[in-house]
């Protein structure tokens, strides 16, 4: 990268403070880009990292703080404002609209004042100088996720912006694409264009970026010079390799194998859609395997196969107690033991509108006390969600009020308690305990680890790497829809798995 | 100036209840309106259409009968429409179910064949509703046809159907060359109920599948999986519920119970097969089962006060010269109060002052 | 040539307030919005047109009362599904319910009452012309002419309809955003699109539409208006959309289509095949269903604009 094109500072946060109720996602933050940099905002999934670049796009307005915009105190009220200031935002999630072409796509993001006179010349244009070869006739669904983004970049480049946001971009890239970015992000620096780029790839910051802004807990608590740094220490800034990062090992005597994935791969579904790529594990009873990874690789996914919602397979690729399941529905494998709780509390592992009663009968069909002969016993299943309430220590306010007016922790202790309070010998779970308090959180981790105690074999999928580490006997990294090598807790670190995320060394690359 | 809307946390059971109540006021007001536009009293129309038919033993009775082919088809509505499959359809349902249900009274007439005729027409008739019905869902789930116009279009297939049995092969011999079939034995209809009237034993078929309906919708699995699968898909799919075997099962019943509602209309009240066998009743049940909330036994509610208005609208036409349209209407308008009612309930509205959404 | 042309105007006529209900349904849909209030709304227009015709003596009066009432009408429509997040499957069929009974009651004071139906516009025979006499094929030229340029107006209306609702879903800027909102009305949103609005408009446009449809069939299909006039066209326009991908110009041929295959079977009636008359009256409803499923067979994407139905609650 060449030195000295870095000019004035473009855009100045000045203690920025975003409180939504009782959080604080932003707590007066310091964040300053130069036209020209490429400046790197980093930090954990929950950091505070998406707020506070959408209050730099206009989505959201600070509680407090400043922002000054080449000097001037400005407030931006609407992404309206933000984008006719400069400022440019490429999201992680498109906006794209499949069934229209690329210039369809483009013309739709436009200002009505924009005449989309020879836009496909002016496609063609941008696309020449930056690297970023669109076909303007081409529908957005035939399209790669990279070439997707191209459509996002090129719609925010044609409104010539000083300050160009993305968010993590390369999140659904090759590494070929990946690079084919990185050409246009330096381009666009050498032009004088502002660039702030959110990601975890720790690799990618030292290559591209000038400066990088560490935060953790909604606080920044580093600003340096990448290119002066070394992975490992950014990444235990990421991560805070402060907290005790090893574990004694459990005094637990792992038994039998309980679950079993071989080989399985996946094409993702939708345009959001991650694939599974070649994914082993196995879980034993009384052990448990923790998936660490950042959102959006594969989890979602993952779950689905081996909770049986997705049941494709027919060979041996899914075991459950040496049995084959993978043809196997959900119903079925909860009838050989296994018990799951999904990612999404609300719509997926409960319906908002019905009771905690009703709730109770998604998964518990074959309790007897509740249902029996297809008959559901209303005194079973309200007896059945009491006691899970007082084991778990579900605050409801009512005796079986609707699952929406739960809290989200409350909810949560639930929703895993339902499966608990079965004895299942495997039990699988996504996010435990995201978006719950502390306490919530304490109770079910809590009640892993005594499950396990108990015989069961347990599989936690997690973007919290705190969570990992206090509860698994092995750890696995999933990233690109790729699973690493599970390693047992006290042969690792927070900072090697927190590469492992990250993409880097020892992760399987996508073939 | 615009609404803004956005979703409750929680809906009070008090709100689901009175909701359908303020909307029959609400559509009561704009009837009332109405009939001022048309130059007569309100306030003699609220009388004539709500409260006379109540008064006396005849209109009574009219009342079940009318109401009973109503609540029979609400109750199978209530198994597609609580899981999101538009079966807008009934009235086709209802005239293959007439039509395949009098196939016994037809061939075995002029012999005296006794009670259990019926008995089997009532059975054949629901069997030949379900299973028309089944073409709509078959389509759906093979092709992913839209369950609404396949539904519609097979409504005037049968009721050309029908025209062409009783026009032709169907037509009574002694019958002047009307366009009617012979009229049905004893042993082939419903039993009369009342000595002075002319309910019949329909009405306890009705009541009979509500509460049978009502068990179905609370107490078992099945009812259950209907439930989440209107409510939360991904739920329905966590439980293990298989969707596509929810759209033929939600259609065989709503189909087999607008089949029934089919033959028991010709075997109770009319008493042999004409080419017109149904005022609409597929289509005002639709409006039936939303006025009673899509719950099984609410829908006797709302069944009661459409019939009602009905009724009352038969005796408005002859007492204060009001035409029957006006019922149509103020069916319309009530349907349209009730789904705002709801959305009352399930969303907060404000007005906010800004610019388009 | 002149039996030809007989038929040729019935289907002509069959086909008109089809095309122009079903395109102005193809508008709402394509925006997102799925209107089944068409019966209604076309049953209304019918009922206004006639009366406003014959109580102020013009045709022109007479389509504006029946585009109104219909416009007011998919207002009503709009402010339940829009405004209030409604059921949209439900606020149809309430609409359609409603509309029949409205039309009942404003067309009853005008039962058995006729008027002229609009006449048809006139294009001079050129063969009389001493100048073109001696043209060879003057004669046919003539008579094409005549039979192209002498249709009722509303024939030309829905084909300038066709052509205009073409131009504005493939070459405007309008149009495009229309598209986006009903393709992904969550994108739509986050790039600052008006989606309630742009939905208000084309749901306003499609009761124009309905109601003019409607004007057609009191004014110029038959120069009266009785109850149940309408007999399910609202209900094939929905399907002709479905059956064209909602493409104007498939629609345009499929309206075609469609119309020439109802006039077929009453012709065949008429013609006493033996094959009973209802069971040809049930072919075009059975051709639909036959069409929906061909449609759909081996299809990932039929074309239908993705958001189509589903209420629009944005996130705060």
């Amino acid at each position: 990268m060449v030195e000295g094109l870095v000019g004035e500072p473009l855009v100045r946060l000045h203690k920025i403070v975003k409180r939504f109720g009782p959080v604080l996602a932003n707590d007066r933050i310091d964040l300053e880009v130069r036209e020209g940099e490429i400046h790197a905002l980093l930090g954990e999934n929950g950091a505070g990292k998406s707020t506070l670049v959408k209050i730099l796009d206009g989505l959201l307005q600070p509680t407090d703080g400043e922002i000054l915009w080449q000097g001037n105190q400005v407030t931006l009220e609407s992404p309206v404002a933000a984008a006719a200031l400069g400022i440019g935002m490429v999201f992680q999630h498109f906006s794209l609209f499949e069934q229209m072409t690329v210039a369809e796509n483009i013309a739709v993001s436009l200002p009505p004042d924009d005449s989309l006179h020879d836009l496909n010349v002016r496609i063609a244009a941008v696309g020449k100088r930056y690297g970023l070869a669109l076909q303007p006739n081409r529908p957005v669904w035939t399209l790669s996720a990279g070439e997707k983004q191209r459509i996002e970049i090129v719609r925010a480049l044609l409104r010539e912006p000083k300050l160009l946001i993305l968010d993590e971009p390369t999140s659904v890239l090759t590494p070929q694409e990946a690079e084919t970015l990185f050409g246009t992000l330096r381009t666009l620096a050498e032009g004088g264009c502002a660039l702030l780029y959110i990601t975890h790839r720790l690799d990618e910051v030292k290559q591209l970026c000038s400066r990088a802004t560490i935060l953790r807990g909604g606080k920044v608590v580093a600003a340096c010079d990448p290119r002066e740094e070394t992975v490992e220490n950014l990444a235990s800034l990421m991560v805070g390799s402060d907290v005790a990062g090893l574990r004694t090992a459990t005094e637990r005597k792992v038994g039998q194998m309980r679950f079993e994935m071989k080989n399985v791969s996946m094409r993702g579904e939708g345009s959001h859609g991650r694939a599974l790529k070649n994914v082993s594990l196995g879980v034993r009873s009384r052990q448990i395997l923790g998936i660490a990874g950042v959102a959006g690789n594969g989890q979602s996914e993952l779950f689905a196969v081996m909770s049986g919602e997705w049941p494709v397979m027919k060979d041996q690729s899914i075991l459950i107690d040496g049995q084959p399941v993978g043809h196997l529905g959900i119903e079925e494998r909860r009838g050989r033991g296994a018990a799951f709780v999904p990612e999404e509390r609300l719509g997926h592992a409960a319906v908002p509108r019905m009771s905690l009663s009703d709730n109770v009968v998604l998964s518990r069909q074959r309790t007897r006390s509740v249902v029996k002969d297809g008959l559901i016993s209303r005194a079973g299943a309200r007896a059945l969600a009491n006691s899970i309430s007082v084991a778990f220590g579900v605050r409801k306010g009512r005796a079986d009020p609707p699952a929406s007016t739960l809290s989200g922790g409350n909810l949560q202790k639930f929703v895993v308690g339902r499966e608990i309070l079965r004895g299942p010998t495997l039990l699988i779970i996504n996010q435990p305990t995201w978006g719950v308090d502390a306490g919530a959180a304490a109770t079910i981790r809590q009640s892993l680890i005594d499950l396990a105690l108990r015989g069961t074999g347990i599989i936690i999928i997690s973007q919290d790497l705190d969570e990992i580490f206090a509860v698994s006997d092995m750890i696995a990294v999933i990233h690109d829809g790729t699973l690493s090598e599970p390693v047992g807790v006290t042969e690792t670190n927070r900072d090697a798995i927190g590469l492992l995320m990250t993409g880097g060394k020892g992760a399987k690359h996508a073939a | 100036m615009r609404l803004d809307i956005e979703p409750r946390a929680e809906v009070s059971k008090l709100a689901q209840l009175l909701a359908p109540v303020l909307a029959v006021f609400v559509a009561v007001g704009i009837g009332g309106l109405i009939v001022l536009a048309l130059g007569k009293s309100p306030v003699q129309a609220l009388f004539v259409y709500f409260i006379d038919p109540l008064s006396q033993s005849w209109t009574l009775q009219e009342l079940a009968i009318k109401g009973t082919p109503l609540v029979l088809i609400a109750s199978g509505l209530v198994y597609c429409f609580r899981s999101n499959l538009w079966n807008i359809g009934a009235e086709g349902q209802f005239t293959v179910g007439a039509i395949v249900g009098c196939i016994l009274p037809l061939a075995t007439h002029g012999m005296d064949a006794g009670p259990w005729v019926i008995v089997l027409a009532l059975i054949m008739g629901a069997i030949g509703g379900a299973l028309y019905a089944l073409i709509p869902a078959m389509l759906k789930v093979w092709f992913g046809v839209s369950e609404i116009l396949t539904s519609l279009m097979l409504v005037y297939v049968a009721q050309l159907g029908l025209d062409y049995l009783v026009r032709g092969p169907w037509r009574d011999p002694k019958g002047f060359n009307f366009p009617q079939s012979v009229v049905f034995e004893p042993g082939a209809t419903l039993p009369n109920l009342m000595s002075d009237g002319r309910l019949h034993a329909g009405i306890i078929l009705a009541l009979i599948v509500v509460g049978i309906s009502w068990f179905v919708l609370t107490r078992t699995l099945f009812g259950f999986a209907i439930r989440v699968s209107g409510e939360a898909p991904k739920a329905a799919r966590f439980a293990g519920f298989n969707a596509k075997r929810m759209v033929v099962f939600a259609f065989l019943i709503s189909g087999g119970l607008a089949g029934l509602a089919g033959i028991v209309e010709v075997t109770g009240q009319i008493g042999q097969l004409q080419p017109s066998i149904s005022p609409g009743y597929g289509f005002t049940a639709i409006t039936v089962a939303f006025l009673g909330r899509l719950h099984p036994v609410g829908l006797v509610l709302g069944a009661f006060i459409v019939s009602l208005t009905v009724i009352g609208g038969e005796s408005a036409q002859i007492a204060m010269k009001l035409p029957l349209d006006l019922t149509t209407v103020f069916q319309g308008v009530l349907l349209m109060c009730v789904l705002a009612a709801d959305c009352f309930s399930t969303y907060r509205v404000r007005i906010v002052s800004g610019g388009a959404r | 040539m002149d039996f030809a042309a007989a038929i040729m105007i019935t289907v002509i006529t069959a086909t008109t307030p089809l095309l122009i209900a079903a395109l102005g349904e193809l508008v709402v849909e394509k925006s997102g919005v799925l209107n089944l209030g068409i019966e209604g709304m076309m049953a209304t227009g019918a009922a206004c047109g006639f009366a406003a015709a014959i109580l102020t003596g013009s045709t022109f009066v007479g389509v504006a009362a029946a585009i109104m009432a219909g416009m007011a009408l998919s207002a009503v429509f709009a402010f339940l599904v829009l405004g209030l997040a409604a059921n949209q499957v439900a606020s149809g069929l309430a609409l359609t319910i409603g509309g029949i009974g409205l039309s009942g009651l404003i067309g009853a004071g005008f039962v058995g009452t006729t008027r002229q139906p609009v006449p048809r516009f006139e294009f001079p025979d050129l063969s009389a012309v001493d100048l073109l006499k001696d043209v060879p094929y003057i004669v046919e030229i003539a008579g094409v002419l005549q039979f192209v340029f002498g249709q009722d107006p509303f024939v030309y209306v829905s084909l300038v309809l066709a052509g205009g609702i073409f131009w504005f879903l493939g070459r405007s800027r309008a149009g495009l955003l229309l598209k986006a909102i009903g393709e992904n009305q969550v994108s739509a949103h986050s790039l600052g699109l008006k989606v309630v609005w742009t939905r208000f408009l084309a749901i306003l446009f499609g009761g124009a539409c309905a109601g003019l449809a409607g004007a057609y069939l009191s004014l110029v299909y038959t120069p009266f208006w009785s109850p149940g006039m309408t007999a399910g066209r609202g209900w094939i326009a929905l399907a002709l959309v479905v059956f064209a991908s909602w493409r104007p110009l498939r629609l345009l041929f499929g309206a075609y289509f469609f119309g020439a295959a109802t006039v077929l079977q009453l012709h065949a009636q008429a013609a006493s095949l033996g094959i009973p008359a209802q069971l040809l009256s049930a072919f075009p409803y059975i051709a639909t269903i036959i069409a929906l499923v061909i449609m759909s067979v081996g299809r990932t994407s039929i074309g239908a604009p993705a958001s189509l139905g589903t209420p629009f609650v944005p996130d705060r």
